[in-house]
């Protein structure tokens, strides 16, 4: 079961990278980007126990950190870089 | 006891891993923006805390790698919404306006979904609210 897990992880994140390629918009690019992120905590975490390694659990819980605060730093970014503009324009 | 938690992570692991294929097959082909939204956050939101769980009962005993994984998923169980939440309305300050009509052109929506960008006059209304 730790074999299918690991499959279904991985099947997904290619699954979100097309959509990160394909995205029409920079918001459909970052949700891939932060389901990738996700699910790499969770292929560490899950990878991990089914290897054996010793220490998985820090890198995955310093992962899940990361993730979350590079998504909302890059969503911050966007959100100013749209809104900007468009003041301008007016 | 041994064999029940055996049962109990397998099916945690299945349920897991059949979740997140939804959610990547529903944020490939759903048409719009707030729909992905929708699938990715969802699924993603009870993939991660059954993974997490299988893992934790298929340890031989409680350890500290148990309250390391305890961690982990309640870190991705409080950030996993806020991320989704902040991104739409990131993407309502943009501009992108959710796709309202179903009935009458469900065939052609993936294509109007890439004009769906108003001018941004409407982003600024939208962002006022």
């Amino acid at each position: 079961m730790l074999f299918a897990a690991v499959v279904a992880i991985i099947v997904t994140m290619g699954l979100a990278l097309i959509r990160a390629c394909l995205g029409p918009t920079a918001y459909d690019r970052m949700l891939a980007t932060n389901m990738v992120g996700t699910k790499a905590v969770l292929l560490i975490a899950v990878g991990g126990h089914a290897l054996g390694w010793s220490g998985y659990a820090d890198i995955a819980l310093l992962y899940a950190m990361i993730n979350f605060i590079s998504s909302i730093a890059v969503m911050r970014f966007f959100e100013y870089q749209k809104t900007l503009p468009s003041q301008e324009d007016e | 006891m041994d064999t029940l938690l055996n049962f109990l992570s397998a099916s945690c692991f299945l349920i897991g891993g059949f979740l997140c294929i939804t959610g990547g097959v529903g944020l490939l082909r759903f048409p719009d923006f707030f729909t992905r939204v929708h699938a990715a956050g969802v699924t993603e939101t009870l993939a991660t805390p059954l993974l997490i769980t299988g893992i934790i009962l298929n340890q031989p005993d409680i350890s500290l790698d148990s309250m390391k994984l305890l961690m982990i998923m309640l870190i991705v169980l409080a950030t996993n919404p806020t991320a989704s939440h902040a991104m739409t309305k990131a993407a309502l300050h943009g501009g992108l306006v959710p796709l309202t009509q179903s009935k009458d052109d469900s065939g052609d929506s993936t294509e109007k979904q890439a004009t769906n960008k108003k001018p941004s006059d409407n982003g600024g209304d939208i962002s006022t609210l």
